[in-house]
């Protein structure tokens, strides 16, 4: 397949399933370079289990995960899951590849929380700093003895011009929590840029926001993709806010992909509308 | 701005407590009870503080200061005795299988070095349990250096049951207020470095933290090795200052009461730490004293006044902080300049708006 180059993010037969429950079931999907995808459906249809098994916070029962051609999650049932295994995928993989969030998130992927999960006891500048501790090059003793000064001070820098960039410079020293939902949402996202991602994975970024903040969050999603290069995949609810931004929308049901499609497809889409547009409707 | 002032600030504090020290060197009886405080204090702050970058700043549940202090504590005895007085201490091994001596500066060094040696091992499988376990797995590690230290076989390296002595140690305050000084001064350095910033994250969110790039297994490995380091040279002190070491001596009572002492000063405050180990060895072993000695005023005896009712007395203001200052006395906050002039300008605006009224 030469158009799998193109893929920053592929999945392949995902099945996840926690003892008899498949939260995801034979899930293949791929995210292009520069696109922007959305990953919708019912409450507890596997959208944050998927996002989970892309940045290894659950090992998969089964499938495969390629980020940008190279497989960094792979797995196939085994143990008691080769008992219990209720997925449809016929394929085997012989080779199992599981990797710590961090080490993924070092490749190059970053996430938000669906429920907000920031630095409690840190003010809002320490949150964005810490995600640059990935990329120092300083080690404990040269950090203690601050022979890391000149990258500290860059470090720094970049915090206080993310923080700018999601308009939270006038917070900067509050404590994260204090600050109201849609700005710990906008947090969230500063704290997964600092990382220096190239695929960002953002889980429902406008639940709690009102609906000026959501509209905001339209253009702020589409002017950080811009300037930073980014190829994004967003879990949300906001069906508006779903429909402008997205290249492409793939939909979930009871762990199943249901349909898949541009936003116009799959607001026709008849199936789409049994399972969820209908339901929201009455 | 506010951090050079607050530096400038500490750096003077400092200077300050070095020319106290070195007064109270000079003045006070060596063996008097204010040097007892005092020194105690000194080792036990380190101690605390060790355990704190553990317990308050990295979130890990760890109870195994006591065996840390001991194996400190024992590598710095059998390295430092000198080699002629091994065959007296060592009356029962033939004077032991260490046939050299360093000097004690080394000594403390490679208390240090082993007890962070210990921890990096046990560190591999203990570190993967969560909270409870981790306590529980740490307290057992503890007991079991200490039968170990005392364990026959070893007798040629750890004398055995029989106590170590006539290693150097000081008299001095100044001595371990000095190296007390240093290794608080570097556990600070690397609490506000980027480290440090992510033992906090840890702390406050292990999956959050792990999503952000920061590898869980390494950091808390290190967090744990480097508090075990500290606590090592601390267990160093304490056989200086004691001039023996015997093993049994490190009991999890020992592990308890530096929980305690951080508790009551603070899970996540370095100067809690140490403001509450001087209080605790203050309260405990001098203003507290005199509930000990029976008291008579004339003819009557003051009730209750025994040996033993200090402890009494004791555990009760312990467990009042504990049950109504959850906190400890700063939180998880600083003694700073920029903190105490926050305070001074709240006080003083309170008072100014109580004028206007
Ligand atoms: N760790 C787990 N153990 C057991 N079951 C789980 C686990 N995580 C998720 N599940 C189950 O998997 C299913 C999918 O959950 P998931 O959180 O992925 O849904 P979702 O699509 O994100 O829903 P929502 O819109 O409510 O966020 C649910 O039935 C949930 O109970
Ligand atoms: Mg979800």
């Amino acid at each position: 397949m030469s158009k799998s180059d193109a893929n920053v993010l592929r999945l392949e037969h995902i099945t996840m399933q926690f003892g008899g429950v498949v939260a995801v079931n034979d899930f293949s999907m791929e995210v292009n370079q520069g696109e922007i995808v959305a990953l919708i459906g019912p409450n507890g249809a596997g959208k944050t289990t998927a996002f989970n098994v892309i940045t290894g916070v659950y090992e998969p029962t089964n499938g495969i995960v390629y980020f940008n051609g190279k497989p960094i999650v792979e797995n196939y049932p085994r143990g008691k899951m080769k008992k219990l295994y209720q997925g449809d995928s016929a394929l085997i993989y012989d080779k199992v590849l599981s990797q710590t969030p961090d080490k993924i998130t070092k490749l190059g992927i970053a996430r938000t929380f669906q429920n907000i999960r920031l630095f409690r006891k840190m003010t809002v500048f320490e949150n964005v700093l810490i995600a640059r501790h990935l990329r120092s090059r300083a080690n404990f003793m040269s950090a203690t003895l601050r022979l890391n000064a000149a990258e500290e001070r860059a470090n720094r820098e970049k915090t206080l011009e993310l923080l700018k960039l999601v308009g939270l410079d006038a917070n900067k020293d509050d404590l994260a929590t204090s600050l109201p939902y849609g700005k710990q949402r906008r947090l969230e996202i500063a704290r997964a840029l600092a990382t220096e991602p190239t695929l960002l994975l953002l889980d429902e970024p406008a639940a709690g926001m009102n609906p000026q903040e959501t509209l905001d969050l339209a253009g702020f999603i589409r002017e950080i993709k811009d300037r930073f290069q980014l190829t994004i995949f967003v879990i949300e609810h906001h069906m508006d806010l779903v429909m402008e931004i997205s290249d492409r929308i793939y939909v979930l049901d009871f762990g199943r992909m249901i349909a898949s499609g541009t936003p116009i497809e799959i607001q026709t889409n008849q199936h789409v509308i049994d399972a969820y547009l209908g339901v929201q409707e009455d | 701005m506010t951090k050079k002032k607050d530096l400038i600030f500490a750096l003077v504090l400092l200077a300050a407590a070095v020319c106290l020290v070195a007064v109270l060197d000079r003045i006070l009886p060596q063996t008097g009870i204010v040097m007892t405080v005092l020194k105690k204090g000194c080792i036990y702050s380190l101690v605390a503080v060790s355990m704190n970058l553990l317990n308050g700043f990295t979130g890990l549940f760890s109870l195994g200061q006591a065996g840390f202090m001991l194996i400190g504590g024992y590598t710095y005895a059998i390295l430092t005795i000198p080699a002629a007085d091994r065959a007296s201490v060592y009356q029962y091994f033939d004077g032991g299988i260490v046939q050299f001596s360093i000097p004690f500066w080394a000594g403390l060094v490679c208390a240090g070095i082993v007890s962070a040696a210990f921890a990096w091992l046990i560190g591999l499988p203990v570190l993967r349990l969560k909270s409870d376990y981790l306590a529980i797995a740490t307290l057992g590690f503890a007991e079991i250096v200490r039968a170990f230290f005392q364990w026959d076989t070893l007798g040629p390296l750890t004398n055995g049951s029989n106590m170590l002595r006539k290693y150097p140690s000081f008299t001095t305050l100044m001595f371990p207020f000095v190296v007390a000084a240093i290794c608080i001064a570097l556990i600070v350095l690397l609490i506000n470095s980027s480290f440090g910033r992510a033992f906090k994250a840890i702390r406050d969110d292990e999956v959050a933290a792990e999503a952000m790039g920061i590898n869980l297994a390494h950091h808390k490995r290190m967090s744990f090795c480097i508090s075990s380091f500290f606590a090592g040279v601390g267990g160093a002190l304490l056989a200086m200052y004691q001039t023996t070491i015997q093993a049994q001596a490190f009991k999890s009572n020992m592990t308890y009461e530096i929980l305690l002492i951080v508790v009551i000063g603070g899970l996540g405050s370095v100067t809690g730490s140490v403001l509450a180990t001087f209080l605790f060895y203050a309260a405990s072993e001098w203003w507290l004293r005199f509930l000990d000695s029976p008291l008579m005023i004339g003819d009557w005896q003051v009730p209750l006044l025994r040996s033993g009712f200090r402890k009494v007395v004791f555990s009760v203001v312990i467990m009042l902080i504990v049950l109504f200052a959850r906190q400890g006395i700063m939180g998880d906050h600083e003694i700073s300049l920029s903190g105490l002039m926050k305070l001074f300008r709240r006080k003083r605006k309170e008072a100014s708006a109580n004028e206007q009224v």
